[in-house]
């Protein structure tokens, strides 16, 4: 600093030219990402401000007269915000609780196994739905619970002697149907994860467990779990940042957008296309999506916070 | 080391549920796969099954013949795929070199930039507005190649840290001292020697593309622009109206494709995958294990 603050102003001016002449090509390559991220997410950031006003479609977003708090009272006045949150806690909750128990216990039973192939097998076949669209994904669920050719009514109902259900007005089995469908799908991910996690632990404290005459469940319970903590911890946590957010797909389409099951189907994100799209009632839609971007953003924080005070390199920042 | 009984039960228990796991896997799949094969008639009037009376090849006749729309669907999303994973690695990978080298004036600043995305975003709401009333993207192209899919945060971050920790240092000096330019370095070291990050990156830019049927939810209502994914949903869509109209509305003009149709559509939708995924299940698991999956 002090160095350059010497120089004469015309070798100040050459450094600099200097300086832009070297880094010019790498800000030329930085260039098109940056000018992406800036339409894509720091222009909707802005347009943000859309939830204090009235949208009016001629004048745009940002001429639109302000409104204050009018959307939020709108929405907040309404059953609905209760709901939606609710549903998206509370799905989310459990859908970490599932996948976590039974990726770490998939995980295990695919460790035991030394056949090299079948493992192999194994892990590719659970992974597999996690990479197929949950449009495909609706499809297969429409198989099964079609009301008039469905598979459970068709052949495991009616032989039975039972009376079908109407799978798609019966609000009672959803929570169930969400759950199953979310783990079928995603459950294989986590279980990649924990397999990671468990490849990391040191063999020679399995070695020396065996050598103390430790079995099978008690090497799980004293090794394999205490080791796989901060495994599992720092991926609740990162999933806990995000349970604002639901998967819009499974909420909306799984179901088919039936109106008879909004009450345990409709999500954040499912409330805000709808109002967005369908209604076309950009005040709500905007304050319920502004609700999810802030209190998404304080859950982030929050939670990577705590990632980061027991395991720095695992933590987003 | 020693196997106990104990390991072999423990073992065998192992086996027996990971193929349950498998079967409740896999069984879907296999029933949308029958399911396509299967005669119409017997679909209506038993319903699906795994084991059906009745095979018939029609649906694929159909498909093959008279599918159009179908097959220009399912171009769209081979065309957006291809020219979106490109532009997404290209890109990607660009910000990524550059963010990675030593000295870069400015360096933190854009790095926050890049991932403060990550933490905080506008949303559907003015993501779709900045899009159709600024950008005009509705119903073109680039509506389907675009939003949201084009670049991502986690992914310029993931290809930063390989190049600047997988890459030795002395190569990059060792070019720079042969006069090499920031543009060779990128095209003929970052390039070659980051290629196993840069095919992981791909494989999931390339998959989020060829499943998104949000872009086209939002931005396309022209169905001869559909993509597969999308067509497939506007299907099932269509069935759950006419499903749920009273008969006062019969007059409605819906077509809806029939049972096994729709299951060879979505079938041919998934080919791709099945067909990549034996080879390139590795640089799958890797990815996730690394954290390539956008939250």
């Amino acid at each position: 600093m002090k160095q350059s603050s010497t120089l004469p102003p015309e070798r100040k001016a050459q450094r600099r030219r200097n300086k832009l002449k070297k880094w010019a090509p790498a800000y030329l390559l930085m260039l098109p990402g940056v000018v992406y991220f800036f339409i894509n997410n720091y222009i909707p950031i802005t347009g943000l401000v859309v939830a204090f006003k009235k949208y009016r479609v001629d004048t745009g977003i940002y001429l639109s007269p302000w409104v204050g708090l009018k959307n939020f009272e709108f929405l907040f006045a309404t059953n609905d915000a209760f709901v939606i949150t609710r549903n998206t806690l509370l799905y989310n909750l459990a859908f970490i609780l599932v996948n976590m128990v039974l990726g770490i216990a998939f995980a295990i039973f695919i460790c035991e196994v030394s056949n090299k192939w079948l493992k192999k097998i194994y892990q590719s076949a659970i992974l597999f739905p996690f990479l197929i669209s949950i449009i495909i994904v609706s499809y297969i669920v429409f198989a099964f619970l079609s009301v008039d050719n469905g598979l459970i009514n068709k052949s495991l109902l009616e032989p039975l002697g039972m009376d079908s259900v109407a799978w798609y007005t019966e609000q009672k089995y959803w929570p169930a149907i969400l759950i199953i469908v979310n783990t079928w799908k995603t459950v294989g991910y986590s279980c990649i994860l924990y397999i990671a996690g468990i490849a990391g632990i040191d063999r020679a404290l399995y070695e020396a467990a065996e050598i103390d005459g430790a079995g099978k469940l008690r090497q799980i319970c004293s090794i394999t779990i205490p080791c796989l903590m901060p495994t599992i911890i720092t991926i609740v946590l990162l999933n806990i940042g995000h349970v604002f957010y639901a998967n819009f797909g499974l909420f909306y389409q799984v179901p088919m957008n039936s109106g008879a099951l909004f009450d345990v189907t409709n999500v954040i994100d499912t409330y805000v296309y709808r109002a967005l799209l369908k209604i076309g009632n950009i005040g709500m839609a905007s304050a319920a999506g502004f609700y999810q971007s802030l209190v998404g953003f304080i859950l982030v924080l929050v939670s990577n916070g705590i990632v980061r005070r027991f395991s720095r390199e695992n933590a987003l920042f | 080391m020693i196997r106990t009984r104990g390991d072999k039960t423990f073992e065998a228990v192992s086996h027996i549920v990971m193929i349950l796991v498998t079967l409740c896997v896999i069984l879907p799949f296999i029933l949308l796969v029958v399911s396509s094969f299967t005669d119409e008639s017997e679909l209506v009037a038993h319903g699906y099954s795994f084991f059906p009376k009745k095979l018939s090849l029609e649906s694929y006749r159909y498909l093959f013949k008279k599918g159009g729309s179908i097959m220009r669907a399912y171009g769209t999303t081979i065309l957006v795929t291809l020219v979106g994973t490109a532009l997404h690695v290209t890109m990607g990978s660009m910000l990524a070199f550059a963010l990675s080298m030593k000295g870069l004036p400015g360096k933190r600043f854009w790095s926050f930039y890049v991932f403060f995305t990550m933490l905080f975003n506008g949303g559907l709401v003015p993501t779709y507005l900045t899009y159709t009333n600024m950008l005009h993207v509705k119903n073109t192209f680039f509506g389907l190649l675009v939003p949201n899919l084009m670049l991502c945060a986690i992914h310029v971050l993931l290809m930063r840290s390989y190049f600047s920790t997988s890459i030795p240092d002395a190569i990059y000096e060792a070019a720079e001292i042969d006069g090499a330019g920031i543009f060779t370095i990128y095209s003929r070291i970052v390039l070659p020697l980051g290629k196993p990050i840069i095919v992981t990156i791909s494989l999931f830019a390339g998959l989020d593309y060829w499943n998104d049927w949000l872009n086209g939810l939002y931005f396309i209502s022209d169905q001869k622009k559909y993509g597969i994914q999308t067509m497939l949903f506007r299907i099932l869509e269509d069935i759950r109206v006419l499903a749920s109209a009273s008969l006062g509305s019969a007059g409605m003009n819906i077509k809806i494709p029939s049972v096994s149709i729709r299951m060879a559509i979505a079938f041919v939708a998934i080919i791709p995958i099945i067909i990549i995924y034996p080879f390139l299940q590795k640089y799958f698991q890797d990815g996730i294990a690394l954290g390539a999956v956008k939250g």
